[in-house]
């Protein structure tokens, strides 16, 4: 498809365009290239690092990749189940390892939650409560964010590196602060997972308070509503989906937070994760990873329902209010 | 213009309920809601027994823990003996061997040190410094005595003693300390008497054999359990002492961080820093077998306390675990994206199982893949790296397969309607759209994943994570966490605004994609 060698000629000008055409071409190729190769030289230099510094080298550990997956396999198929309602396995030696049905929460007398499904509730409350608290006070401190809400430039700027601090100080070491405060169990685990949340919601929610259609404040301010009735009446309705729309998305994400927390001694099932990984567990192992994968499926796809109920029904409300 | 009357009001409202009343489901609803939320809450509380927690939660180590961030405590003990004083240091004390502060003066004096005295005061000072190891022996005084005033006065008060009935030995020791805590704050020791001063209140205790006594009321900056048992004096941000019959140990807390650039054992150690600069710059060998300036860089990486180059080396790996994760993740998910998606690769069993394999890397969470790649390559950035990879890839490949199915068809028609081969339809009917948005997204990841990287290196995964972890755990180095905290948010600082001005120029808005 040679098009251009029988080009037509072009006149002065457009050998002016053709000129710095080529030229911002050339400029375009040249930024490609080397952008590529430093990248290449990035990604070099970065995983030669990380083989070094790391415990296995990569080449070495490579042959026994697949070994844990081996050391997964459970007895039979069915201990898996065992091992998720704490059952009674036909295997039960007296070690950790076989003692399914000690771990049950009882209720009355003979009915009983599964220990990891009791884990696995107290994960999604604690995700649940962070989310909550983190919504109340990200909701707070989002109007005073907002620069069409709050004139005051010095608390708007404060008000916005707080909430960046907050999102941005690692989970880690509030929960590692509070877990030497209170000592091991979940409510380190929520407050941490809380604070993260009311940083990251309030930077959501005051970018979409800015974005609100400032009419029905207006309109409010001309009947002489004062601050928080302006706020309440003319913003929050407008923003209020969207605000539960990104709430709910947090609590997606929440819910995974709050598993890794466990892990390192808030509680729950990232915490059973951990302990039956090292043991060597596999039944118990995999009864936890099929119970979560199930949860944080469910989690998705129902809040993705429900957000996008809540986004659709703002839209249908906007048409009939007109 | 004509006024509303109530009148009206009523009269519109009646012709509208529908309007001003709407229906009972509606009005109830945000009560409910809220009732459901409270009780909720109720229910949390309960269920974690919060109230419980916080009442048995000890929040003196909390405020003690957090002055640890930006302060730290110098802990002589001084042993109180019949006659006379022994100032002790813990071995690793941040003031180095033999130290000398200035908020610590002595008096010295001759003294008759029986043998029996002498033994008493050492075993109890095994006794009390036991953990720390091998107590350090006072120093012997020098120039300290110079400016503490005459000592004849002392002396003279010394030699008055009844002679000791064990045989005994003339020695110089020291027989009053003072601790300055701060402005009009200080304590100042003699043998079984202490008597400390804070705004204008003072007390005085007096050790009456195994009994600690108070001569008058207490202030309220001194507790003491019972008359007669040990006595905590607090001197507010100064410190506190601890006042028992054998010895009293002072706390003395100083803002700031301790030896941050130069340890004790370092040549460099205790100089003011234009005198490190010059002896850096022009000082003559203190090592013969290294330049001043390469003996001051290695004590500083080496720094025992703050570990320098080993947090440094950390913190670089959790960077590159993110970034190298994120690029690996990003390359893999590039091209499934394009079979995974419905307008592109029409084949719908292909389409379904890679979109059900993204779900799946994804929901399987990052923190069990950490786990397991940590069973595999062992602790280290290996194990993040992979992590990150396998998440992101189920991350990526969703997003981008969605953003391919939202494209604009009317350009890869243009670029199909004259004939180009379908790897060219691709490139200029596809690509050209979808490629700042993705790589807008992978920025976005990058960014939040080297927040990410530092909590899964908490499990094993190795980086700064890990090291947080370490230094969380004994509880005593709270000042090394704050130190890599304010590292880590400093990178995280850096990366947002690098991210971020690269997002902006790619698609001159910004986006921020959800999760």
């Amino acid at each position: 498809m040679s098009v251009t060698s029988q080009g037509p000629v072009l006149s002065s000008a457009g050998q002016t365009i053709e000129r710095h055409w080529q030229a911002l071409a050339v400029r375009r190729r040249l930024y490609t290239i080397g952008g590529l190769i430093l990248m290449v030289v990035a990604m070099g230099g970065s995983m030669w690092f990380a083989n070094e510094s790391n415990a296995g080298k990569f080449f070495d550990r490579l042959p026994y990749f697949f070994d844990f997956i081996g050391q997964l396999i459970p007895r039979d198929g069915t201990e898996i189940w065992r091992a998720l309602f704490d059952l009674p396995s036909p295997y039960d030696d007296g070690s950790l390892k076989y003692n399914y049905p000690e771990g049950r929460v009882y209720l009355t007398e003979s009915v009983y939650i599964p220990e990891y499904f009791y884990k696995m509730l107290e994960t999604i409350n604690i995700a649940l409560v962070s989310t909550l608290i983190g919504f109340g006070l990200g909701f707070v401190l989002c109007f005073l964010a907002a620069a069409n809400l709050t004139t005051r430039r010095w608390l708007r700027f404060f008000v916005r590196r707080f909430m960046e601090l907050l999102r941005a100080f690692p989970e880690i070491v509030i929960a590692g602060f509070f877990l030497a405060v209170l000592s091991l169990g979940a409510v380190p685990a929520i407050i941490a997972v809380a604070i993260h949340t009311v940083g990251a919601l309030g930077k959501m929610f005051f970018e979409v308070v800015e974005n609100a259609d400032m009419r029905a404040e207006e309109g409010l301010r001309a009947a002489g509503a004062n601050w928080i009735e302006r706020v309440w009446f003319g913003i929050v309705p407008q923003v209020l989906p969207n605000f539960l729309s990104y709430a709910l998305l947090r609590l997606e994400i929440n819910v995974r937070a709050s598993t890794i927390i466990g892990a390192v001694g808030g509680g729950g099932i990232g915490e059973s994760l951990r302990l039956s990984i090292s043991q060597a567990h596999e039944a118990k192992t995999l009864a936890i990873i099929l119970l979560l994968f199930c949860t944080v499926m469910a989690v998705d796809q129902y809040s993705a329902w429900l957000r996008r109920r809540i986004v659709g029904n703002q839209s249908f409300e906007f048409g009939r209010g007109a | 213009m004509r006024a509303f009357t109530p009148a009206e009001a009523t009269a519109l409202a009646s012709r509208h309920p529908e309007i001003f009343t709407g229906s009972l489901r509606r009005r109830l609803a945000g009560w409910l809601i809220g009732g459901g939320i409270a009780l909720y809450l109720v229910f949390a509380w309960w269920f974690f027994s919060v109230g419980a927690i916080f009442a048995n939660a000890n929040w003196g180590i909390a405020s003690a823990y957090m002055a640890d961030w930006v302060s730290y405590e110098v802990r002589p003990d001084i042993e109180l003996g019949e006659d006379h004083l022994e100032i002790s240091f813990p071995r690793f004390s941040p003031l180095g061997d033999n130290p000398d502060p200035d908020w610590l003066t002595r008096k010295t004096a001759v003294v008759a040190i029986s043998a029996k005295t002498d033994g008493a005061a050492s075993s109890a000072a095994g006794a009390g410094s036991g953990f720390m190891g091998a107590i350090e022996p006072a120093p012997p005084e020098g120039g300290s005595t110079g400016f503490l005033g005459p000592l004849g006065g002392n002396e003279a008060a010394v030699s008055t003693l009844p002679p000791a009935d064990a045989p005994s030995r003339r020695e110089e020791a020291v027989v009053e300390a003072s601790v300055a805590f701060g402005e009009e704050k200080s304590l100042r020791i003699l043998p079984g008497i202490v008597r400390a001063t804070r705004g204008g209140e003072t007390i005085t205790f007096e050790i009456e054999g195994e009994r600690v006594e108070a001569h008058g009321p207490l202030p309220d900056w001194v507790s003491q359990s019972e008359p007669g048992a040990k006595a905590i004096l607090y001197f507010g941000v100064g410190g506190s002492a601890e006042v028992q019959t054998d010895e009293v140990r002072i706390r003395r807390r100083f803002l700031g961080w301790e030896n941050f650039f130069f340890d004790t054992r370092s040549p460099f150690f205790g100089r003011p820093a234009d005198e490190v600069i010059s002896l850096i710059l022009f000082g003559e060998r203190l090592r013969p077998e290294t330049s001043n300036a390469t003996l001051a860089w290695s004590n500083f990486l080496n720094n025992s306390e703050w570990q320098h180059g080993d947090v440094w080396l950390k913190l670089l790996q959790t960077i590159v675990m993110a970034f190298v994760g994120t690029v690996l993740a990003s390359l893999l998910a590039f091209p499934l994206a394009f079979a995974a998606a419905r307008n592109i690769y029409p084949s719908r069993a292909a389409n379904f199982l890679l979109k059900r394999f993204f779900d799946f890397l994804r929901s399987v969470d990052m923190l069990i893949w950490a786990l397991f790649f940590t069973r595999a390559f062992g602790p280290g950035p290996l194990a993040g790296i992979s992590a990150i990879f396998v998440t992101d890839t189920g991350t990526f490949g969703k997003l981008y397969s969605e953003a391919l199915e939202n494209i604009d068809d009317k350009q890869r028609e243009g670029v199909r309607s004259v004939g180009a081969a379908p790897s060219a339809v691709q490139r200029y009917g596809v690509l050209p759209q979808v490629l700042p948005v993705f790589l807008s997204q992978s920025l976005y990841f990058w960014e939040s994943n080297t927040r990410s990287a530092t909590i899964i290196g908490a499990v094993g995964a190795g980086g700064i994570g890990l090291k947080l972890w370490e230094a969380m755990r004994t509880n005593s180095d709270w000042e090394n966490v704050a130190y890599m905290v304010l590292l880590i948010l400093l990178v995280v600082f850096v990366f947002d605004n690098i991210s971020s001005m690269l997002r902006r120029r790619l698609t001159g808005t910004q986006v921020t994609p959800a999760h």
